[in-house]
């Protein structure tokens, strides 16, 4: 029960982040799609994953794009409609349509695999203990590569100025 | 069944707790900025003479909130700018779930843990939760289509960015000397001794995160000297320069609950939260008669104090009034005796009678969360101390002090601490 109802709210807060003409709107609607997605890896055992989820996108990368788009300061007038015809639009509905019921019948094909999770699945000592062992050069570079990110972006904007 | 009841049961006293704080904050920040500012403070709303020092103003506010118009102003976007105020304040509630009040009780062969959700992820609970607090103010501020209030959520939201890092730098340096991310298992780690002698506070073993933990809980709570998003001399009010009646009171609620729930994080990693300095949870049910004595009486000796207190008041101010009011002192002093004398009639009282083995469970339950209460009240004091003592940050202070102090000192700390942890770990 609680699944349908998260992933309903998920869903409809992808929907309307599409198709909602504000920015501003859009964004918050997309606030609602990763809460309800952190309900939903709370509902998979993966406490930790589920507390990130909030923590990290809803709580401080979506503030962050909120907060740009407030300081933009879009008039509604540069808001104008999308150039995307009404028969495009269709086509590109039944297209995700079509694709979504292959993905669903793919993927129900599969052989389930169903194994018993340990008491330690998705716990921070788990998650802390799998990045530091087994991903241990992964997770590095994965860092490195952030960090440079970061210089770059800085380095760029500097140039601007 | 009965497992429902419980749950319910400490959810309905962790927010009864939480929301009867906003009031007696409210109190202590007219009756303290009065005291630090030489003035009386409010001393006139009665309810037929009673005026409790100032404290029944705070049932005039509520009727007044709830009476006025909700206005809504004719440019604002109508949905957000209804939905920000209960925003502000439902997260900030959320968090109290994982706050632990007292040692997990063992009652009918039952383990009843004192918090209302004992999550794994414990005090990253609280992070995310209030993470989320800033929409509102966000919202609020964007939806009210109004430069000053525009600027109010900007500020905040910047400001919460910033100080949320070291805030969770703070709070890791934490974890590591307590080994647990769980809040009751580092109030339990609490309880040891250093050196035999030392209780283990996080303030002892964690000096410099407490000093980066504290200045960014009060950053959080977006109190002076962090509260630029008001800041009314600038901008006003800031975010909740348009709204109304409830509305407002909302916002205005949802910062004391906001001060409540960063106290009690600060007592809980901090200062022991629950634990009894020198009274571990065992050592207060083997001398749970004792206990449960020194708790009497100090009641009792506490109530006979201020129902003295009130003797001298009311002789200072017969004949000052000449109405109801003159009747305070009497009417307070004898409901203080009365309470002493029962509070010192069961004190003499638990001499003729054993305790069972539950009750003596439950009154070191009583014993701990009147601790954890009493460091409460003193840190919400402490919010309120610093809001009348210090001026404003100026905006660009506000950004040095927090990118490149805070998060500096958050790291040399983290540092500090994992080389402590492998020195001692080598032994």
């Amino acid at each position: 029960m609680a699944f349908y109802i998260l992933a309903f709210f998920s869903v409809l807060g992808g929907v309307l982040m599409v198709t909602r003409r504000n920015p501003l709107s859009g964004a918050f609607a997309l606030v609602l799609s990763l809460v309800s997605l952190a309900g939903l890896f709370a509902g998979l055992a993966a406490e930790f994953v589920f507390i990130l989820q909030v923590l990290v996108y809803a709580g401080a990368i979506m503030v962050l794009i909120i907060f740009t788009i407030m300081l933009l300061n879009l008039n509604p007038i540069e808001l104008y409609e999308a150039p995307v015809g009404r028969f495009h639009t269709v086509v590109l509905v039944v297209l995700c349509a079509i694709g979504l019921a292959a993905f669903i019948q793919v993927f129900s094909q599969l052989p389930s695999a169903v194994t018993a999770i340990g008491p330690d699945f998705g716990s921070i000592e788990g998650v802390g203990e799998l990045m530091l062992t087994r991903y241990l050069y992964p997770f590095e570079l994965v860092s490195v590569l952030l960090l440079v990110a970061i210089v770059g972006v800085v380095l760029l904007a500097k140039k601007v100025i | 069944m009965t497992d429902y009841l419980i749950i319910t049961g400490k959810a309905v006293f962790i927010w009864a707790i939480a929301l009867s704080f906003i009031p007696l904050l409210i109190w202590f920040e007219r009756k303290g900025a009065a005291f630090i500012q030489d003035r009386a403070g409010p001393n006139r709303a009665a309810v037929a003479g009673i005026r409790l020092a100032g404290l029944v103003h705070n049932i005039a506010d509520v009727i007044k909130l709830l009476l006025k118009e909700l206005l809504v102003p004719p440019h604002v976007n109508r949905l957000y700018f209804m939905v920000a105020p209960l925003l502000g304040f439902t997260f900030i509630l959320l968090a109290f779930a994982v706050i632990p009040w007292a040692d997990v009780l063992e009652v009918a062969g039952r383990r009843i843990s004192m918090q209302v959700a004992d999550l794994n992820a414990g005090v990253l609970f609280v992070l995310a939760v209030t993470s989320l607090n800033v929409y509102g103010i966000v919202l609020a501020g964007w939806s009210s289509n109004n430069k000053f209030a525009l600027l109010g959520g900007l500020r905040s939201t910047a400001q919460m960015i910033s100080y949320e890092i070291p805030l969770g730098l703070g709070i890791a340096g934490v974890f590591m000397a307590f080994q647990s991310v769980q809040l009751n298992e580092i109030v339990r780690g609490q309880g040891e001794l250093l050196w035999g002698f030392l209780p283990k506070w996080g303030l002892i073993v964690q000096p410099l995160g407490f000093v980066v933990f504290l200045a960014a809980a009060f950053a959080e709570t977006n109190r002076n000297p962090f509260d630029l998003p008001e800041g009314e001399s600038e901008i006003v009010a800031g975010y909740h320069v348009e709204y109304s009646g409830i509305r407002f009171a909302l916002f205005y609620m949802g910062e004391y609950a906001g001060i409540v729930l960063s106290s009690a994080m600060i007592t809980t990693l901090f200062f022991g939260g629950w634990q009894v300095p020198w009274l571990p949870t065992d050592a207060l049910v083997a001398h749970a008669p004792t206990v449960l004595r020194v708790l009497l009486a100090a009641g009792g000796l506490g109530a006979l104090v201020f129902a003295l207190l009130m003797v001298v008041f009311s002789r200072r101010i017969r004949g000052a009034f000449g109405d109801l009011r003159e009747y305070e002192g009497h009417v307070l002093g004898i409901f203080n005796i009365v309470v002493a004398a029962a509070l010192l009639i069961m004190f003499i009282w638990s001499y003729s009678i054993t305790l069972p083995e539950w009750g003596a469970r439950v009154v070191a339950a009583v014993a701990q969360v009147s601790t954890f209460l009493l460091k409460l009240v003193f840190f919400c004091w402490l919010f309120i101390w610093v809001r009348w003592s210090l001026p404003r940050f100026r905006y660009d202070q506000l950004m040095r002090l927090g990118w490149k102090s805070m998060i500096p000192l958050a790291f040399v700390n983290l540092l500090a601490t994992g080389l402590v942890l492998l020195l001692i770990d080598r032994g």
